[in-house]
């Protein structure tokens, strides 16, 4: 998505090292690059090499990366729609258990439901199970949209209040029983080796993604010249393309090196009846199939922020709700919208991680609500209001899941792990505090 | 002469009051096409709330609304938008964060043949909007708020006018206004009133809109002190009538008006 019309749009003076009219803010207005943003991958980038270093060369290896990449899947679906609640000055603590509860009845659902009525591996289970989730998911979200919409209950409250309830109705739906194991195709959703795409059709992913890139790229000169706007210069239009297609070309590249294990790999290879060689197999595992749910919704979640009206209302609301509804915006019932579209997010993401868990605990997704925030909010979302992205959001999810992982790999205890997370929240928003400042 | 055709618009003795308190108490005020009628009182008089409840945003108790004398039920700031009444508010009601075009085009978008909005084709409606009325602004890829006080209104002035409004409220419009940006007002105010539009300017200060308007109509505690046209009365005698509610002879005295002892 190269056009940005509404969420940043603000030309920043680019720190310190930018004095007026120097070649790189000249480079940074040419391309239209989010600078923000760019600083968000810079950090992240320099997180994942302390990282590298400290372990000692284990964490930027194709494996590490392959499951981080799967591992941030679901925080990062939620916070998709996180950043659009919080952009309408909302909140909403209950995700965490939403997701719990969905997760519960999705897995009771295929476990108890569908097998008395198709029999076991009916290949109808999987989306029968997700479809009562997602709907269920939405109908909770509208639910307690309409409590805060209709009924003026403030979103910390009646969210908070969710908290509790859903993840009560988690336990009560099976009195904190944990349900497993789940039907063989709904398990795809949570990745392994099963659960990924293989090197050809990530290459093809890939491909595709790039073909996008150009055609929005075209369409958007097409669009500019048809007007009269000011093109951007022509090598600005190259650099933005192919580093961008490098970028994603690149991402398959790390994705496709990571191989299956041997004993996985010695378990396909008799059952499709490849003759083992010596010196072992290299089947390349490509894009997790959760990695493409989660690619696939903030790619959808960025064309509904930016492209529809529903997502120009999100954002009118945030910057002066009064505006919004003097301007004829029926506000309540966004809010009733936006909050059923979080709910079935965390459906979307109960599914990933009750397929990766290969079962529905009470517990699942406790304190996810608080990643969900850090990562929206670590993405640059303010919580006054009327500011956030998508793109955003998603790299905050990876920040966070980037932090986990690195930590573990380190070895370091869980609560010195929840000390430095929290520590690089207050850092993220102080700093982004910082960055506004100079850019107003 | 104006005085013999149907109002564009009549409120009739509408009332609302807040928690006991009377905000407007029976007021009736009429706006004849091509005629900017004055609404003048002290801060706390009324004016803003009455003029609230023409544009939606607030629901009158009683009293009826007539455009083009036929009763309208406006219940919501959508309603009024449907019988093209477009509001531009004192404390200008535009969404900061996003851009002048997003801002012409709140609520009734622009879209493509598949649903999705059409960014350029607004900016480009709203490049040539904004070029008649202040050719000067060239920042529409930029949030509202990183605008001038004058600017951001000749953006609200201008979601107005894109509409074709038939009837204009304009709350405080030079309040937040340097001197040239308030005679570019002045001067749109005139071009208007040439195309039929009816307007109604609110005001603490008449000095403001005494010479704008053709008509002006005089509010106190909630009630209407009396109105008259601007060629009968001076602007000590609407003065007399803002503070003390002394109606002058060139005036029709109104509910509010002082009893004379």
């Amino acid at each position: 998505m190269t056009d940005q019309t509404i969420p940043v749009a603000i030309k920043p003076a680019s720190g310190a090292r930018a004095a007026p009219g120097n070649p790189l803010k000249r480079f940074f207005q040419a391309t239209e690059i989010d600078t923000r943003l760019l600083g968000m991958v810079v950090a992240m980038l320099l997180i994942w090499l302390g990282f590298h270093v400290l372990s000692d060369g284990l964490f930027l290896t194709s494996r590490n990366l392959w499951n981080l990449s799967v591992q941030a899947a679901s925080v990062s679906v939620m916070a998709t729609g996180m950043v659009l609640v919080i952009v309408t000055r909302n909140i909403d603590l209950s995700v965490g258990s939403i997701l719990g509860f969905v997760g519960m009845i999705m897995a009771v659902t295929q476990t108890k439901f569908l097998p008395a009525w198709l029999g076991y591996d009916h290949p109808m289970t999987w989306i029968l199970a997700l479809s009562v989730g997602i709907v269920l998911g939405a109908a909770i979200g509208a639910f307690q949209g309409a409590i805060i919409a209709f009924l003026n209950v403030p979103s910390f409250i009646v969210t908070l209040g969710g908290l509790l309830v859903w993840r009560g109705a988690a336990w009560m739906v099976t009195s904190g029983a944990t349900v497993a194991p789940m039907d063989t195709k709904f398990r795809l959703m949570g990745g392994g080796a099963d659960g990924s795409i293989g090197a050809t059709a990530s290459w093809i992913v890939g491909i595709i993604a790039c073909v996008f890139i150009v055609l929005s790229i075209l369409h958007s000169r097409k669009q500019r010249k048809r007007f009269g706007f000011p093109l951007k210069p022509i090598w600005a239009e190259f650099f933005v393309g192919i580093a961008s297609c490098g970028i994603v070309l690149g991402a398959v590249k790390v994705l496709n090196s990571y191989y299956m294990p041997v004993n996985l790999a010695r378990r396909y290879a008799e059952e499709n009846g490849i003759a083992w060689p010596e010196n072992g197999l290299d089947i390349p595992l490509g894009i997790a199939i959760p990695v493409l749910i989660a690619l696939s919704i903030a790619i959808g979640m960025n064309f509904l922020t930016n492209r529809t009206r529903f997502g120009r209302y999100v954002f009118a609301i945030g910057g002066n709700p009064e505006a919004a509804e003097l301007a004829g915006i029926k506000t309540r019932w966004v809010t009733v919208r936006l909050f059923a579209l979080m709910g079935a997010l965390c459906a979307i993401a109960a599914a990933i991680s009750t397929a990766r868990l290969n079962a529905a605990t009470n517990a699942q997704g406790t304190l996810d609500e608080l990643y969900t925030i850090a990562a929206a909010v670590i993405g640059g979302t303010s919580l006054a209001g009327g500011v956030g992205t998508i793109a955003g959001a998603v790299l905050g999810a990876l920040v966070m899941q980037s932090l986990n992982s690195g930590m573990v790999l380190l070895g370091m205890d869980a609560p010195l792990q929840s000390i430095v997370i929290g520590m690089v929240l207050v850092l993220a928003v102080w700093l982004d505090t910082i960055y506004r400042a100079r850019a107003r | 002469m104006t005085q013999d055709k149907t109002p564009l618009v009549e409120m009739r003795d509408v009332s609302i009051s807040f928690g006991g308190i009377h905000a407007v108490d029976g007021a009736s005020v009429d706006l004849f096409p091509g005629e900017v009628v004055a609404l003048l009182g002290h801060n706390g008089a009324g004016k803003s709330t009455l003029i609230k409840i023409l544009s939606g945003a607030y629901r009158r108790d009683s009293g009826e609304i007539l455009i083009n004398g036929e009763a309208a039920d406006i219940n919501n700031p959508r309603d009024a938008k449907k019988y093209g009444i477009e509001t531009i508010y004192q404390t200008l009601a535009v969404a900061d964060n996003v851009d002048a075009a997003a801002n012409l085009y709140l609520g009734r978008e622009l879209r493509t043949p598949w649903g999705t909005l059409d960014d350029v084709a607004m900016e480009a409606k709203a490049r040539e909007v904004m070029g008649r009325l202040n050719p000067n602004f060239q920042r529409f890829k930029e949030p509202v708020k990183a605008l001038s006080g004058g600017q951001r209104q000749s953006v609200a002035i201008a979601r107005a006018i894109l509409f074709d409004a038939r009837i204009l409220i304009m709350d405080e419009p030079t309040a937040a206004l340097g001197p040239q940006e308030t005679a570019q007002v002045g001067e749109l105010i005139t071009q208007l009133k040439r195309e039929g539009i009816g307007i109604f300017l609110i005001s603490h200060d008449i000095h403001d809109v005494f010479d704008l308007a053709d008509r002006v109509f005089v509010m106190k505690n909630g009630r209407v002190v009396g109105h008259a046209r601007t060629q009968d009365v001076t602007k000590d005698e609407v003065l007399g009538m803002i503070i003390l509610g002394k109606v002058p002879p060139g005036a029709t005295a109104g509910p509010g008006a002082m009893q004379m002892a």
